[in-house]
């Protein structure tokens, strides 16, 4: 264990880093300190760092695996669901208890059960609960749901398309489909998920609305933030060693890995699955802070930021990876939420909320071109240390490639 | 000596092309051959068939004692099953170190939770020391492999192939790019790994097959146009017409 941390010594760094923001953060809250920041801001920064440790995921499929996978914000999306079955039934269930423990006669639980329908699905014209629903009485089952259901999806979607041996820029593709699917499945009423409603009140803790959501904030917060590094070393170890050796060499040249006796495809599978599950606790820990989810969070441009920002924050090491979440994140949240100034220019007013995509794309640009490591790569100044070589062609020729014509001695 | 690998009459055509036609080739174990032929002659196709890159139209392709077909399997269990394969264009990852490649070639089991959960063994950096040594690449373990000179790839090459321990050793072209000494010791190297395995080798260059001193099949237009020692078959009429006369 000392030799992982010795070996990896940003593992640490990062996980140093996090403390530390935690520390500030828990000091500063509104619940457990001096109130300097807002609970609407702790809950932004526990929601940023779910968009960290999806994007550390994001960074072993792409920038280690070199699968450029565009679809694993639905894995993210379907994590959040999961938990808001439960979290929108368990609270509704308490509610109707409430109203109708005065009622002359006690109500049967089925009575209870039709009421929770009614509650629930009055909004999309229905009252039956759909058979998607037969976990969500219970937290433990719900939560094996949000392992199982991004798990599983990761899984069978991969396993087709990893042995078909769907490659490049077609199973980008693929993913996005995949994406697309989903997200048009759940916009209907009939998928059982309240259509283009979504699942919303999830910031209200079912028996806990007597804890002020300032509290609930720190609280998601340190569960984020502790999920984030449980994630981050996971993800650092298993990169680290033999399989972050396979998995580079399965991006740098698939077919060599093939010939030296890796079954490929299982190795892809694997990392898919896994980074999809993680995505899937991500998001069951984001949609609670965000309050709301529907299908539009699992449309294809969720995804397609997520590579943004692991491409912004540089590819091929975790931490540039959570760093390009993060400050891409909050910096979108600040222009979009008008916390930059309108720059006058005269002619022109420009209103970042809407020229924010602009900046955005275009900083994302200017990074593929001119700075491929990223934020990232900022680090590299300090340390001169290259965790992974971002070439993988030719240094160049030196005497030792000097060829004489066959056969022939040298001279 | 046993029958490690048979072929015969196997052919296969890219777009109306027939780059092996009717090929048949057994080596045993022990065994050293060279293979000779002119360019498109199918030596690069033949090594595909082997290895389960390609699939042939017809024929068939038995490998060990119990005469398995590995037109069945796929290109990893192939290799899993014995079959290494050192590339005519030295095929590194050039993005790790050399103790790192070296690592990846080596002899242990391939899953991939076998891999996830594996611990360095001492054993294990003893075979890599060992190799690197074999292949003069000691001082160099720890550098990135993309560094290395042209002719350093192509012993990592070698390395990689002696760490997966194969039964029968594919090579291509293993001196291009070497000086004479380290042909030599290329040479050395091959015949020490001939008295245990089956080894093919893909060369040009005529000298280099001399010094291998072992049996040779021409290849021409994918199919065998003579076979047995090196005298032999440079005395052979067709040869001299298709290849040595040019």
């Amino acid at each position: 264990m000392t030799s992982f941390f010795a070996q990896n010594k940003s593992v640490a760094w990062f996980l140093l880093a996090l403390a530390l923001l935690v520390l500030l953060v828990t000091v500063l809250a509104p619940a457990t300190g001096t109130g300097f920041l807002s609970t609407s801001f702790v809950k932004t920064l526990g929601k940023t760092l779910c968009l960290m440790l999806v994007a550390v995921a994001m960074d072993v499929v792409w920038g280690y695996t070199g699968i450029l996978s565009l679809g694993h914000m639905a894995f993210f999306g379907l994590g959040g669901y999961m938990i808001g079955m439960w979290l929108m039934y368990a609270r509704t269930e308490l509610i109707i208890a409430e109203s109708l423990r005065n009622a002359p006669i006690p109500p049967t639980p089925e009575e209870i059960h039709d009421a929770i329908g009614q509650q629930i699905f009055g909004v999309v014209g229905s009252a039956d609960f759909p058979w998607l629903w037969g976990f969500a009485h219970s937290f433990p089952l719900q939560l094996a749901m949000v392992v199982l259901v991004p798990g599983i999806l990761a899984l069978v979607f991969g396993w087709l398309a990893f042995r078909s041996r769907v490659t490049g820029v077609y199973l980008s593709i693929l993913t996005q489909a995949m994406t697309l699917a989903l997200s048009l499945y759940l916009f209907q009423n009939e998928a059982g998920l309240r259509g283009n409603n979504g699942l919303s009140g999830l910031q209200n803790l079912p028996g806990l609305d007597a804890v002020p959501q300032a509290t609930i904030s720190i609280w998601f917060f340190w569960g984020s933030a502790a999920a984030l590094g449980l994630g981050y070393l996971l993800f650092a170890w298993v990169v680290s060693g033999k399989m972050g050796s396979v998995i580079r060499g399965i991006r740098d040249n698939e077919n060599r890995v093939r010939f030296l006796g890796y079954h490929v495809e299982s190795y892809k599978l694997f990392i898919f699955t896994l980074t999809g599950i993680v995505s899937g606790l991500a998001g069951a820990l984001y949609y609670p802070q965000a309050g709301i989810i529907n299908p539009a969070e699992i449309a294809p441009i969720a995804s397609i930021y997520l590579a943004v920002w692991v491409a912004i924050g540089g590819r091929g090491r975790l931490y540039g990876a959570a760093l390009g979440a993060a400050v891409v994140s909050l910096l979108s949240s600040w222009f979009t939420g008008g916390g930059a100034p309108n720059v006058n220019l005269g002619f022109y007013t420009i209103n970042w909320t809407d020229w924010w995509l602009v900046l955005l794309g275009l900083s994302f640009v200017a990074v593929t071109l001119l700075a491929p490591k990223g934020i990232g790569g900022i680090f590299d100044l300090f340390t001169r240390h290259h965790p992974v070589p971002e070439r993988v062609g030719d240094f160049g020729p030196d005497m030792g490639a000097h060829r004489t014509v066959e056969g022939e001695e040298e001279k | 000596m046993k029958t490690l690998l048979e072929l015969s009459g196997v052919s296969v055509s890219f777009d109306g092309f027939k780059a092996i036609n009717n090929l048949s080739f057994r080596i045993g174990e022990p065994e050293l051959r060279a293979i000779i032929g002119p360019n498109g002659a199918g030596k690069t196709t033949f090594m595909d068939i082997i290895t389960g890159k390609t699939r042939p139209d017809e024929g068939r392709v038995l490998w060990g004692e119990k005469s398995v077909s590995l037109l069945k399997m796929s290109e990893s269990q192939i290799a899993r099953s014995g079959v290494g394969r050192k590339f005519q264009k030295p095929t590194v990852f050039e993005a790790q170190t050399v103790r790192e490649n070296l690592a990846m070639a080596l002899k242990n089991k391939r899953g991939p939770f076998d891999v996830l959960f594996y611990n360095k063994t001492r054993a294990g950096a003893e075979r890599i020391e060992e190799i690197a040594a074999e292949i003069g690449l000691t001082d160099q373990l720890g550098r990135v492999s993309g560094e290395l000179s042209h002719g350093q790839k192509q012993w990592l090459e070698i390395g990689m192939l002696l760490a997966q321990d194969p039964r029968l050793l594919l090579v291509d072209e293993p001196a291009a790019g070497m000086t004479p000494a380290e042909r030599e010791h290329t040479t050395d190297l091959l015949r020490r790994a001939a008295q245990k395995h089956a080894v093919v080798v893909v060369e040009h260059d005529m000298e280099f097959v001399r010094r291998l001193d072992c049996k040779v099949t021409v290849l021409c237009e994918g199919s065998v146009l003579a076979e047995g020692s090196l005298d032999h078959v440079t005395a052979n009429q067709d040869v001299i017409d298709v290849y040595l006369g040019r």
